[in-house]
């Protein structure tokens, strides 16, 4: 089923939580909402669902207006991040709780429910557990329950609210690429909210950035990530460093640098900012060429795959990190103190207007 | 302090165990346990069959009959009505609700004699509710009905005071994960909102009961107090002490005393399993 | 401005048809609980008033000159200025032990404090007419000394503390239990005394809750009227508290100065009710808020 979101805006009072937010899911897709908390990514997700209702525009499923219409005609299968199982019903119980609420005329045979239970049970690896209590499992298996208990009503899409937000980080991993098996399996069109990047880029087909009740971007996890659309974008998705400066012909002459910018930076009149990730930063140790910054080693952190080297400038006294591999790291032998000339491989810069601002 | 060491299960920097433990148990023994167990050391003057003769000849069994019946009846009535008042104070706003909510605990704070004689005015044949009652063929001052009035009244808090924590403490999500997949509104209350409730619910019914089989104050101004008809067990005992009857009054005191002690085990239970029931077997 | 207000209705109205109820089940509801709460709790509440001030002022006021009445407001007084303060005491002592310690019995203590809660008013009267009535087993020594404890005012004492036993204590016992003990022990390793502790940290922690016990506790040693009863033998003038006056002065047809009396008892209890509600917001914002679903607040925007 395809969703249409159309110009939706939400506001609780005088806050305005969605503001005129357009977005179209193709049918089998899986999407992540990614943004921090507060984006309005979740009532998105809740307007979606029917569990709020927009204040303006409209919501087409399947090219049908749904703006006005009840929970039970959507169809939509909807993972709560606190899983919200019936305590007092076992697993079994909580998974065929939509079957067993069906008007009489509709509803399976008990065999039937029974059935469809234990393929779901099967599906998300819990066989062994129907006749356990909700807390009397994991925080991932009552995830996974959470899950079968939304499939069994077989909706025509699968809205996820940070559904792996309470669990530990290894867990999380584990199940987000189940996740994205399952859906490749199933291809329910899906929409996961998330405000971890990582979980984002790894399992959706595409990533909705949103930021203060508006998307930023919209596009596939490579797009996002390697062709930021704005500044957020770009300092959302993984480390950055940004240079404030202006462009000279088509060297970029820092005057200013800083990893985050401080509030209310005072520079006025338009100017540009420019952003490179850490691994987009090329180190010699000696100068080469203009466009080059001088700095001095200030840590090295040598654990892990790539080693993270953490500079300062020498004009402007601001940090500036570095991801090297292991083989130019051993290359260039830095040492703590070592002085270092910086030029960037890949950067994007922004036109800022006025007073910068992020 | 050294045999209190005994006692303790876990070794605590924290001083005073001993002190605080020994004055707590000492006064409450002195005021509470050494008395009532005098209760039943002088019930054991008496000899079995006066024992039993006592407590089941036809004026007690009525009494009992009519304490333990409009205490029950009090109950189911608070039961319902305590959950509707619960429901609506949590879920629900409205004008004066914050004044409700602080009323709903008069019955624990009025003092028992004024609750009497109120509501023997109140619903007594020429009283503001009992001049309307009286037409329709319902008297209830001076019958049965007012020991059952008294009894509801003196039980109201309870079933809302114990509901109301556990539907404040309920997770909307649940709700919402119930209309999601597809539960009407009454579905979602019976099957996922329900089942939450019950063991306060019963909870609150069960200390409703067991207040009211105790209650005296309240009931003698309404009751009527007439024998075999509409007097309660707590009056016949008063009767039976007033004629200077103590193994009478002993004896029945017991029976309630050992009703008591059930009632308390039972809600301790009631406790016990709301508090155990979704954990591990 | 208006579409924004219709905006909000709607919205109030979706909100409602997923997990709240139809607009007339919601009212429906309502008067159910009002009409129930009417009958059994305003309607006697007023009427404790109306009936007092039947005939006026000035007979409203005439049982205040009696004698016998003031007899009654101070023997009340006496009662609950023994009881509530050792019970105090029991309290915070029980409370201590329970709530810093672990000890074998722990459980069973809990329990058993409630007892005199569950015991009928009327057989803790009894249990001390039978231990220091003239037939009780100290009865005959009492008599021989010349000391009175029952039909005087150490009976009336004794079942009051009886009744009122645990009403501090168990408002005391749930809050420090779920307080801990690590600020204590932090004070205590600091090189505070044990009393020190207890002053500083313990009791500012405590104190809310520490008040509404003694109120709740005050306010049922003054009104407790089964228990007197049985102890206390009437004697108009002599053995008689305000709860019992009221009966004597009902039983005598004088239902406007029992009113009047009834509605001293009453303003007492309006107070405690004030007291607690007061004390409810004061201590616990957090209880105070914790009806947020409900509330028609932002739900959790992301």
């Amino acid at each position: 089923m395809s969703i249409q979101v159309e110009h939706v805006t939400k506001r609780f009072g005088t806050f305005t939580v969605l503001n005129d937010v357009s977005l179209h899911v193709q049918t089998g897709e899986l999407i992540a909402l990614l943004g921090p908390s507060g984006c309005g990514k979740t009532t998105l997700l809740r307007i979606l669902a029917g569990l709020e209702r927009p204040d303006e525009g409209k919501i087409l499923l399947h090219g049908n207006e749904v703006t006005d219409r009840q929970i039970t005609d959507r169809r939509v299968g909807f993972v709560f991040q606190h899983y919200a199982l019936f305590r007092h019903m076992t697993v079994a119980e909580n998974v065929s709780f939509g079957l067993r609420v069906l008007p009489k005329a509709q509803r399976p045979s008990p065999d039937k429910i029974q059935k469809k239970v234990n393929d779901l049970l099967a599906l998300v690896q819990l066989q062994a557990m129907a006749d356990r209590y909700p807390n009397q499992l994991s925080g991932g298996q009552r995830q996974r329950v959470a899950l079968a208990r939304a499939l069994a009503v077989e909706p025509k899409m699968l809205l996820l609210d940070e559904p792996f937000g309470a669990l530990d980080t290894k867990v999380r991993k584990e199940l987000r690429r189940w996740l994205r098996r399952l859906h490749d399996e199933l291809h329910i069109t899906s929409i996961l909210v998330t405000h971890d990047q990582e979980e984002a880029l790894e399992a959706a087909d595409r990533v909705v950035v949103m930021h203060q009740g508006r998307i930023e971007q919209a596009g596939t996890p490579e797009e996002v990530y390697e062709h930021p659309a704005t500044p957020f974008v770009y300092r959302f998705l993984g480390d950055v460093n940004v240079f404030h400066g202006r462009i000279a012909h088509d060297e970029t002459v820092h005057e200013e640098m800083e990893r985050e910018l401080p509030p209310g930076a005072d520079s006025s009149g338009e100017h540009e900012v420019t952003f490179v990730r850490p691994h987009d930063l090329e180190l010699s140790p000696t100068r080469t060429t203009t466009a080059q910054l001088e700095a001095t080693v200030r840590f090295v952190i040598a654990a892990g795959s790539r080693v993270r080297i953490e500079l300062m400038s020498k004009d402007s006294s601001q940090t500036i990190e570095v991801e090297l591999t292991k083989e130019r790291y051993r290359e260039l032998k830095l040492r703590q103190g070592d002085v270092v000339f910086v030029h960037p491989k890949q950067q994007q810069t922004f036109r800022m207007p006025g007073p910068s601002s992020g | 302090m050294r045999p209190m060491a005994l006692v303790l299960k876990q070794p605590s920097v924290l001083p005073g165990f001993g002190l605080t433990l020994g004055f707590a148990l000492f006064y409450f023994s002195l005021i509470v346990l050494i008395p009532l167990s005098g209760l039943f050391i002088k019930t054991s003057t008496l000899t079995w069959s006066q024992f039993v003769h006592t407590v089941t000849e036809p004026r007690a069994l009525a009494s009992y009959r009519l304490t333990f019946g409009a205490s029950f009846l009090g109950a189911l009535i608070n039961g319902f009505f305590g959950s509707v008042v619960a429901w609506v104070l949590v879920r629900y706003r409205f004008p004066g609700r914050s004044i409700v909510d602080a009323l709903v605990d008069l019955p624990f704070a009025l003092p028992t004699a004024v609750a009497g004689i109120t509501l023997t005015a109140i619903y007594s044949s020429n009283g503001w509710i009992g001049q309307y009652l009286e037409p329709l063929g319902l008297k209830i001052a001076f019958t049965p009905l007012g020991v059952l009035v008294a009894l509801t009244f003196i039980g109201l808090p309870f079933v809302v005071r114990t509901v109301q924590p556990v539907l404040q403490d309920l997770d909307k999500e649940v709700e919402e994960a119930a209309t999601t997949l597809g539960a009407s509104r009454w579905q979602t209350v019976r099957a996922v909102i329900m089942p939450e409730l019950w063991p306060a619910l019963l909870t609150g019914m069960a200390m409703a009961f067991a207040r009211s089989v105790g209650e005296y104050g309240s009931v003698i101004f309404i009751a009527g107090n007439m024998p075999l008809k509409s007097e309660i067990t707590p009056l016949l005992i008063m009767t039976k002490l007033e004629q200077y009857d103590y193994a009478g009054a002993t004896a029945l005191g017991v029976v309630m005393l050992v009703a008591s002690f059930l009632l308390v085990l039972m809600i301790n239970l009631l406790q016990w399993w709301s508090s155990s029931r979704h954990t591990a077997r | 401005m208006s579409t924004e207000i219709a905006t909000t209705v709607k919205n109030e109205e979706w909100k409602a048809s997923l997990t709240g109820e139809s607009t007339w089940v919601r009212w429906t509801l309502i008067a159910l609980a009002l009409g129930y709460l009417t009958l059994f709790l305003f309607v006697p509440l007023a009427a404790v008033f109306a009936e007092a001030l039947k005939n006026g002022l000035e007979s409203y006021f005439a049982p205040f000159q009696d004698p016998d009445t003031l007899v009654a407001i101070r023997l009340t007084f006496i009662a609950a200025a023994l009881a509530v303060p050792l019970n105090l005491v029991f309290g915070v002592a029980a409370a201590w032990a329970i709530a810093k310690f672990e000890f074998i019995g722990k459980q069973l203590l809990i329990t058993i404090i409630d007892i005199p809660l569950a015991v009928s008013p009327v057989i803790s009267g009894l249990i001390y007419v039978l231990l220091f009535g003239a037939q009780g087993w100290v009865g005959p020594w009492l008599i021989e000394h010349d000391i009175k404890i029952i039909f005087a005012l150490p009976g009336i004492v004794l079942a009051t503390i009886f009744v009122t036993v645990p009403f501090i204590a168990r408002e005391l016992i749930p809050l420090m239990q779920s307080q801990g003990r690590e600020e204590e022990e932090a004070a205590f390793t600091l090189g505070a005394s044990g009393w020190q502790t207890f002053i500083h940290v313990t009791l500012p922690n405590i104190k809310w809750s520490l008040l509404y016990g003694i109120i709740l506790c005050n306010a049922r040693a003054m009104g407790e009227f089964g228990a007197v009863s049985v102890v206390s033998g009437h004697i108009r003038g002599l053995t008689n508290t305000l709860p019992l006056h009221v009966e004597i002065l009902y039983n005598e047809y004088n239902a406007v100065g029992a009113f009047a009396v009834a509605s001293l008892l009453t303003l007492l209890a309006i107070v405690t009710l004030i007291v607690k509600t007061v004390i409810e917001r004061k201590s616990g914002p957090a209880q105070s808020a914790h009806d947020p679903a409900w509330s028609p607040q932002p739900g959790s925007p992301s």
